[in-house]
C-alpha cells in the first residue's frame, strides 16, 4: 500500500471558498489547495466589501464621519463611534463631561457583549449547534432593544457626538439594563453549559488555529486573540480612556492562543463586561452630557433658536464643520475584536484630511494561512470565525 | 393463497403509507418544530388554509407543492444518467429495509394465521445491511456526479463515514445474536415477550454503541460532515433541487425511522409492553370474543411498536439539535478507535457470559 502510495500521481486540489461560502460571512475569499482533506495552502482575498471608507471621510466634515463608523464593524458600532468621538476629541485637545464618559463606557460595554455574543453564537453555529446560536443571539436581542431604546436604532447606532452624545440615558434605563442582564446571564449559563464542557466542542475548537504569543504580537494581534495568546495587553487597562481607571474589572488571558482559549476569553469578557456597565450604572454622576463648547459642540435647540450667537455657532459648523486644530493624531479604543484606531490628520479646515482606521481583524485575516497550513479543511470554520474577520472594519 | 396475498399488500400498504405518508412529511415538521421549542422559537406556523394555521401542521402541502414546482437542475458537465440514479439509490433502500421489521406479533384472525411483518426473512438482519450499504452508493454517486467539489468532498466523506460505520455497527450486532440464537427480527421480537429478555438489559454495551453508530450511518448530527453545511456547503446534495433534493431528504428521514424500528426491534421490546404478555393482552380483551381480542391485541402491539419507534425518532432529533458537529478526522477515530474495539470487547464479554 506504501509504495503504490508513493508512485500514484495525485494532484492538489484548488477550491474557492468564497466569497459566497457559508463560512466566509464578511464576504472574503479563500483561495485552497486541498491535498485530500488537508489545507496544503490557502490565500486569503480581502476587498469584497471595500466601500471607501476614508475616501468618503475626506469628503465630508468631521461630524459627517459618525455614521459611516457605524458601517465599520457593524456588530458593536457604539465601540467605533466612541474611537472615532475621542480621536477627534484629542485633536481638539477637550475632554468632555463625567456623565458623558460614564455613558460611553456604558455604550461600549454594551457593545462589546453583544459583538462577543454574536461572535461566539456563529461559532457554535458553524461547527452545528444550532440550539447555541439562538440562544444567544435571543441574548444580544435583549441588549438591541436597549439600544434601540438608548439611540434609536439597532444596529446603525450613530450614537456619539464629537463633544458629547445625541441624548441623554433614557428613563428607567437602569432598571430595564438589570433585567436584560439578568436574562443574559441565565442564557449565557446555559451556553457554558452546552459548550464549554462539550467533549464534542472542544475537540473542534482546542489546539485548532494555534498562535503562541510571539508570533501572535509579531502578526500584530490585539483583543481577544492576542489575550487568549497568553499577553494581557487590552487598550483600557494598558492607555486607560473614559473612566476605566475608575472601574472594577479583570482583564481574562488564556494560554495556548487556541480557538478554544479565544472562545474562553470572549464567554468571561461578556461577564467583565457586564460588570462595568453595572458598575457605571451605579456611578453615573449627574451633569451635563455635552460640552459646553460652542464651536465644537451644536448648541442646544433652545437656544439656537432664542440666542443670536447660539445661532451664529450653529450656522458656522453646519456649513463648515467644526475645525479642530491642524496636526495628527492617532488615539486607540478597545473595540471587541482588538484595538481600534484612528490615525487622523487635520490642515485646520472643516474637513479631515485624512482618517485612517486601524481594523482589528485585519492582522488576524492575515494570518489564516498561517493558522491554517497543515490542517483540515474543517478547522478553517471555527478558526476564521474567532478570529472574528468583519468585512466591514477590515475592508473599510 | 388469496388471503395470503391480500395480507402482504395490506401490510405494504400500511408500511409505506406509515413511513412515506405519514412519517416522512411529518418529520419535517417535527424536526422544525422540535428545534424551535428547544431554541425558544415559534417555528413554522405560517402555512395556512383558509386562515386555520393548525400549528403549522400544513407547511408539509406546502413543502410539497413547492418542490414540485420548482426547477429541476442539473449543472454544467454533470453526469446526468448517476445524476439522476444517485436520489434514488438513496431513497429506495430507507423505504425497502422496513420490510423484514416487524411492526407487531402473530395474530389468529378469523382461523387465519397473521404475522405483522411483510417479509419474514431468516436473514433479516443481514437483509437491512445489503440494503444498507446501497444508499452509500446513492450518496456517493451523487457527490460524484455533480461536477462540483463540494459535492465531491461530501460524497468522499461519506463513503468513508458510512463504511466505517457498518463494520462497527455490525460487529456491535453480534452480541445482540449471540444473546438471541437468531437472526430472524421477528424471533427476536418474540423473545422479548420477557421484560428481562430485553436488549437494552441483554446487551447495554450494544445499545450504546448500535444507537451511536445507527445515528453516524444515518448522516445526522453531531455525525452530518458529509452535509456539513458551514464547510461544504451543503455536501453531496449540493447541486440538486426540487423533487431529487427532497428524494434526498425524505430517505434521510425514512431513514430515521428505519433506524429507531430496528433499535426498538433489537433492543427495545419490539411490539412488547413491559410486563404485558401476549397471553395477558389477549385475556385483558377476552370480552371481544377471540378474533375481537386478536384485532385488539394486535392494534395494542401496533400502536406500542410506533409509540417506541417516534420516541427514538424523538431522541435522535434532541441529538441532532443539541451537539456540535465532529470534525472529520475525529469521526473516523472514533469509528475505528474506540467503537469498533468497544463492539470486540462486547462480543467477547457476551462470549465469556453466554458460556460461564
Amino acid at each position: 500500500m506504501t509504495d503504490s502510495a508513493k508512485t500514484l500521481h495525485t494532484e492538489h486540489m484548488v477550491i474557492n471558498m468564497g466569497p459566497s461560502h457559508p463560512v466566509t460571512h464578511g464576504t472574503v475569499k479563500f483561495t485552497v489547495t486541498l491535498d485530500g482533506e488537508t489545507v496544503h495552502d490557502l490565500k486569503v482575498d480581502i476587498g469584497y466589501l471595500h466601500r471607501g471608507f476614508e475616501k468618503m471621510c475626506e469628503n465630508g466634515t468631521w461630524e459627517q464621519v459618525m455614521p459611516y463608523t457605524d458601517r465599520l464593524n457593524y456588530v458593536s458600532p457604539l465601540i467605533n463611534n466612541v474611537g472615532y468621538a475621542l480621536a477627534v476629541e484629542k485633536l481638539f485637545g477637550v475632554e468632555t463631561p463625567a456623565r458623558c464618559q460614564y455613558i460611553r463606557v456604558i455604550a461600549c460595554e454594551m457593545a462589546r457583549i453583544c459583538d462577543h455574543f454574536t461572535n461566539i453564537a456563529a461559532g457554535a453555529m458553524e461547527v452545528g449547534a444550532m440550539t447555541v446560536f439562538l440562544y444567544f443571539v435571543e441574548a444580544r436581542d435583549l441588549l438591541w432593544d436597549l439600544m434601540e431604546e438608548l439611540c434609536g436604532a439597532r444596529v446603525t447606532a450613530n450614537y456619539v457626538r464629537i463633544g458629547g452624545l445625541k441624548n441623554d440615558l433614557p428613563e428607567g434605563f437602569g432598571a430595564k439594563t438589570a433585567k436584560a442582564f439578568e436574562t443574559c446571564r441565565e442564557l449565557w449559563t446555559d451556553v457554558d453549559k452546552l459548550l464549554t464542557k462539550n467533549r464534542i466542542f472542544i475537540d473542534r475548537m482546542r489546539d485548532v488555529g494555534t498562535m503562541p504569543a510571539e508570533e501572535a504580537m509579531a502578526y500584530g494581534f490585539t483583543g481577544p486573540c492576542l489575550r487568549a495568546s497568553g499577553v494581557p495587553y487590552d487598550v483600557r487597562k494598558a492607555h486607560p480612556y473614559l473612566v476605566y481607571d475608575q472601574l472594577d474589572f479583570e482583564i481574562p488571558v488564556g494560554e495556548t492562543g487556541d480557538n478554544f482559549d479565544r472562545y474562553l476569553v470572549r464567554m468571561e469578557e461578556i461577564q467583565q463586561s457586564m460588570r462595568i456597565v453595572e458598575q457605571a450604572l451605579a456611578q453615573l454622576p449627574a451633569g451635563p452630557i455635552n460640552l459646553d463648547v460652542p464651536g465644537l459642540r451644536w448648541q442646544s435647540k433652545d437656544d439656537t433658536y432664542n440666542r443670536i450667537e447660539a445661532l451664529i455657532f450653529h450656522f458656522k459648523t453646519i456649513t463648515e464643520g467644526i475645525q479642530p486644530p491642524a496636526g495628527e493624531i492617532y488615539a486607540a479604543v478597545e473595540g471587541a475584536n482588538g484595538e481600534l484606531g484612528f490615525y487622523l490628520v487635520s490642515d485646520g479646515s472643516g474637513k479631515p484630511v485624512k482618517c485612517r482606521v486601524r481594523p482589528p481583524s485585519f492582522p488576524m485575516t492575515a494570518a489564516m494561512p498561517r493558522m491554517m497550513r497543515g490542517r483540515l479543511i474543517a478547522d478553517i470554520v471555527p478558526t476564521f470565525d474567532m478570529i472574528n474577520m468583519i468585512g466591514g472594519e477590515c475592508d473599510r | 393463497m388469496i388471503a395470503d396475498l391480500t395480507e402482504t399488500i395490506v401490510k405494504i400498504l400500511f408500511i409505506f403509507s406509515i413511513n412515506v405518508g405519514f412519517y416522512a412529511p411529518i418529520l419535517g415538521w417535527v424536526e422544525r418544530k422540535q428545534s424551535a421549542l428547544m431554541q425558544d422559537r415559534v417555528g413554522a406556523n405560517r402555512a395556512s388554509i383558509f386562515n386555520f394555521r393548525i400549528i403549522g401542521l400544513f407547511h408539509p402541502i406546502a413543502d410539497a407543492v413547492k418542490v414540485l414546482t420548482k426547477e429541476d437542475f442539473i449543472p454544467d458537465g454533470a453526469d446526468k444518467f448517476f445524476h439522476t440514479l444517485a436520489p434514488f439509490l438513496s431513497l429506495t433502500p430507507a423505504i425497502v429495509t422496513f420490510a423484514v421489521i416487524p411492526f407487531g406479533g402473530s395474530y389468529e384472525l378469523w382461523g387465519h394465521p397473521v404475522q405483522l411483518v411483510i417479509a419474514d426473512l431468516d436473514v433479516g438482519m443481514l437483509f437491512i445491511f445489503a440494503f444498507a450499504s446501497i444508499s452509500t452508493y446513492g450518496v456517493v454517486l451523487g457527490g460524484w456526479s455533480s461536477n462540483n467539489n463540494w459535492s465531491l468532498l461530501g460524497g468522499l466523506r461519506a463513503s468513508a463515514q458510512m463504511l466505517s460505520y457498518e463494520v462497527a455497527m455490525g460487529l456491535t450486532l453480534i452480541g445482540v445474536f449471540m444473546v438471541y440464537g437468531s437472526l430472524r427480527l421477528t424471533e427476536i421480537g418474540a423473545i422479548q415477550e420477557n421484560f428481562f429478555r430485553w436488549g437494552i438489559f441483554m446487551q447495554p454495551l450494544g445499545f450504546v454503541l448500535f444507537l451511536t453508530c445507527a445515528i453516524a450511518e444515518n448522516k445526522r448530527a453531531p455525525f452530518d460532515q458529509p452535509e456539513a453545511e458551514s464547510e461544504l456547503v451543503a455536501g453531496y446534495f449540493t447541486e440538486y433541487s426540487s423533487m431529487k433534493f427532497v428524494m434526498f431528504w425524505m430517505g434521510e428521514f425514512l431513514e430515521i425511522v428505519t433506524i429507531s424500528g430496528i433499535v426498538t426491534t433489537l433492543f427495545f421490546g419490539a411490539w412488547h409492553l413491559p410486563f404485558v404478555s401476549d397471553r395477558m393482552l389477549l385475556s385483558l380483551f377476552a370480552g371481544a370474543g377471540p378474533n375481537g381480542a386478536a384485532v385488539l391485541a394486535m392494534l395494542v402491539n401496533v400502536a406500542v411498536f410506533f409509540g417506541k419507534v417516534s420516541f427514538f425518532i424523538w431522541l435522535m432529533m434532541t441529538i441532532r439539535w443539541t451537539l456540535p458537529r465532529f470534525r472529520y478526522d475525529q469521526v473516523m477515530r472514533l469509528g475505528w478507535k474506540m467503537l469498533l474495539p468497544l463492539a470486540l470487547l462486547n462480543i467477547f464479554i457476551t462470549g465469556i457470559v453466554l458460556l460461564v
